[in-house]
């Protein structure tokens, strides 16, 4: 099969610059094992689709929704975990 | 790394210490699966269960009668992994080691996420059965699960439970008790000998030179999806209006607002209830609106006082056990909040006084509790919380602390860090103020206007701020942010919610009751033998000069020792200005915590945080104290 990803304009960014009603796949945890192994514990690893539904003012956290549950997480944790969003077809 | 090491060494400190529970069935799953409450459903144990991540932060045992045999039951406390990160997993662990028999509590609505700690028990080699609870909420949701495919896939019974409504239970019973116990021998010693838990590799190196046996992590991943993709049908379904709310509620502007809306209903609805069963009155702040006759003030003067102004005459006024029994007679009449006797304030304050409130808060807090609304304001708490060196899951603890400081300090647990723990009991111990005791200052410091009222609870706010930042920049260790899941709203059962009401309140006489009657007792023996004179004449440089309250206020504050609610009680005769009695009700607050708080603070602290916390208490009081006083013209 053909694969269209050549095509497509694929952006990296931390999953607390994401926008708030955006999605993107996880392709990176970036902290330590024990970090990677509490995120992955609560769903968040890598090859997941997860959608950014809000982010708390002066310096709260952030909701996500991951396998239709929502999960809150602080700023600091937010800018490690790496999502990949899909901008459409290039050109 | 450091951190790691430093855990790895707090593991094996604890195994040494380990507990031995013995069970014949043990309930293991992930947070807020359901465990407690289908661990009521099986044993008939009242067991506190909440819609939130880390209700249970110990462990509960209990025994199932089913057909003339007698089983032990134990139910874990919520683990992600069996791999000991949290003291939560390491107890789990030690669970399982004296377990004959698993159930593994599995959330039916997210099964790709609990089928990872499906795997590890698996790995185990105990004889288990799956129950995949909340099959009620999946199928609400439109998931659909084959369920006989899934136990063909894992190798063990799966069956399908609600256990809120009981369904399922009774086939997860005859399941369970099914399984072939010796079949742990020949699985055993293949799995390795007990204390050895294979679980999901994280760790490579360093465990598995401890000799842990692992499960490659990647593989668990891909057999949990393969499995979930086979067995897992999503049917389209409607947004709900539950779902819409679970959006809006977290909405940065609108689920602001909501958390506002909440907490102010809830304050509302709390002092309207409780003013409602003290005095019948309804209404919000001041005068109520209507008033009933209703209610236990209006029980003990039409039921009580006249047996008691009956006994009064008996014993005639004045003689020791009148002053002991009925105490002084406040112009010839018996006044329940003055003249403390054993039967007149000694009854009243606990049944009378407090009760109403500890009903009309638990009623509330379990309403907040059994929604799941609770994890979504620590969410919005989260960033003022941050100011004082903490994360927004620390007001869960501090809510708890505004019924009870002892709950509320051992919910401490749920925090990842020590100094977490240390900062969130600290602060409830000070300056959380427990139902009991906000009863009484509600009732106490209220006839003298709304204003001293709010101006206690301003204070004790502030102080609980200002106490925080302190500990916060001077407090060493490390600060975990925020990360929770948020659970589903659902429709509290009002039959658990008045179960769960009914522990609390019995909890709260059983408690009271007793020390309050004791306190009483002593104190009035005190005053006839002339004790509190010598007493009240060395704490007079504290007591009068720094805080301008009269000499004899010590006694209070040493009966706030034993109970809070009694000690403030015993500020009603001693005729104070309402500056002394706002300085009073601050003082007696943040003064050494009740007895069983005190012990519960050196249980979860450890002796040295515990004097630590004490010494700032000790500082703290003194320095508020003396400030009001001085402040205040």
């Amino acid at each position: 099969m053909k694969s269209w990803k050549g095509c497509l304009q694929m952006n990296e960014k931390s999953l607390l610059d994401l926008s708030v009603g955006e999605e993107g796949e996880i392709v990176d945890l970036q902290g330590g094992r024990g970090f990677r192994a509490r995120l992955r514990a609560l769903g968040l690893a890598e090859g997941q689709i997860v959608r950014k539904i809000s982010r708390v003012g002066w310096g709260g956290p952030i909701v996500v929704l991951i396998n239709r549950a929502q999960i809150a997480i602080g700023r600091g944790m937010a800018r490690k975990i790496i999502v990949r969003t899909n901008h459409g077809f290039k050109g | 790394m450091h951190r790691g090491r430093s855990r790895t060494h707090r593991t094996q400190s604890r195994r040494s210490r380990r507990r031995h529970v013995v069970s014949d069935i043990l309930l293991v799953g992930q947070p807020n699966v359901g465990k407690s409450v289908l661990f009521s459903r099986l044993t008939g144990v009242r067991t506190i269960a909440s819609n939130y991540p880390g209700t249970t932060v110990g462990y509960a045992t209990g025994k199932m009668m089913f057909a003339k045999d007698t089983y032990d039951l134990v139910d874990a406390p919520g683990t992600y992994s069996l791999e000991p990160l949290d003291d939560a997993a390491r107890v789990a662990v030690d669970l399982i080691d004296d377990a004959k028999r698993i159930i593994n509590v599995v959330d039916a609505t997210h099964l790709e996420r609990h089928l990872t700690l499906t795997m590890e028990l698996l790995a185990q080699g105990k004889p288990m059965v799956v129950a995949l609870n909340m099959g009620d909420e999946a199928r609400h949701k439109g998931i659909e699960i084959d369920v006989k495919k899934l136990a063909r896939r894992l190798g063990v019974p799966v069956i399908s439970t609600v256990a809120r409504t009981g369904e399922g239970v009774k086939r997860l019973i005859l399941a369970t008790l099914a399984l072939d116990v010796e079949e742990e021998l020949a699985y055993g010693n293949e799995a390795g000998h007990p204390g050895h838990h294979p679980h999901i590799a994280r760790h490579h190196g360093r465990s598995q030179a401890k000799g842990h046996k692992h499960l490659a992590e990647d593989k668990v991943w891909c057999r949990v999806g393969k499995i979930v993709d086979e067995v897992q049908i999503l049917h389209h379904h409607h947004h709900t209006f539950g779902e819409w709310l679970e959006d809006v509620s977290v909405h940065p502007i609108w689920g602001g607002l909501f958390a506002i809306l909440v907490l102010a209903l809830s304050f509302i609805l709390i002092r309207m209830i409780g003013e409602f069963l003290i005095g019948g009155g309804i209404g919000i702040i001041g005068e109520p609106w209507v008033k009933v006759p209703f209610g236990t003030e209006a029980l003990f003067d039409v039921a009580w006082k006249p047996v008691m102004m009956k006994l009064s005459g008996l014993l005639g006024e004045g003689t020791f056990l009148h002053n002991l029994l009925i105490g002084q007679l406040i112009g010839g009449e018996i006044d329940f909040m003055q003249s403390f006797g054993i039967l007149t304030s000694g009854l009243f304050i606990p049944l009378g006084a407090v009760l109403p409130y500890i009903v009309s808060f638990y009623f509330v807090l379990s309403i907040l509790e059994d929604t799941g609304y609770l994890p979504r304001l620590a969410v919005f708490l989260d960033n003022i919380m941050h100011r004082i060196g903490l994360h927004g899951y620390a007001i869960i603890p501090t809510l708890l602390g505004l019924g009870c400081n002892v709950p509320g300090i051992m919910a401490t647990r749920i925090l990842e860090t020590r100094r977490q723990r240390f900062i969130t009991a600290t602060l409830i111990s000070i300056a959380v103020p427990c139902a009991a005791l906000q009863a009484m200052i509600i009732g106490l410091v209220g006839d003298r206007g709304v204003w001293p009222v709010m101006l206690v609870y301003g204070i004790l706010f502030a102080v609980w701020i200002l106490i925080g930042l302190i500990l916060r920049f001077t407090s060493r260790g490390f600060r975990p942010e925020l990360l929770i899941e948020i659970p589903p709203y659902r429709l509290p059962s009002w039959k658990a919610l008045g179960s769960k009401l009914w522990m609390r309140t019995v909890g709260f006489l059983k408690e009271a009751l007793p020390v309050v009657l004791g306190a009483v007792l002593v104190v009035n023996l005190l005053y006839q033998f002339n004790v509190f004179s010598y007493l009240a004449k060395t704490t007079a440089p504290v007591v009068s000069f720094l805080w301008g309250l009269p000499e004899d206020a010590i006694v209070p504050l040493l009966v706030g020792m034993l109970r809070k609610d009694v000690a403030i009680g015993m500020f009603a005769p001693l005729s104070l200005t309402t500056k002394q009695l706002v300085v009073g009700s601050v003082v007696l607050s943040m003064f050494f915590p009740c007895m069983a708080t005190l012990v519960i603070l050196f249980r979860e602290l450890k002796w040295k945080d515990a004097l630590k916390s004490i010494g700032i208490m000790l500082l703290a009081v003194i320095i508020v104290g003396a400030a009001i006083n001085f402040l205040w013209p």
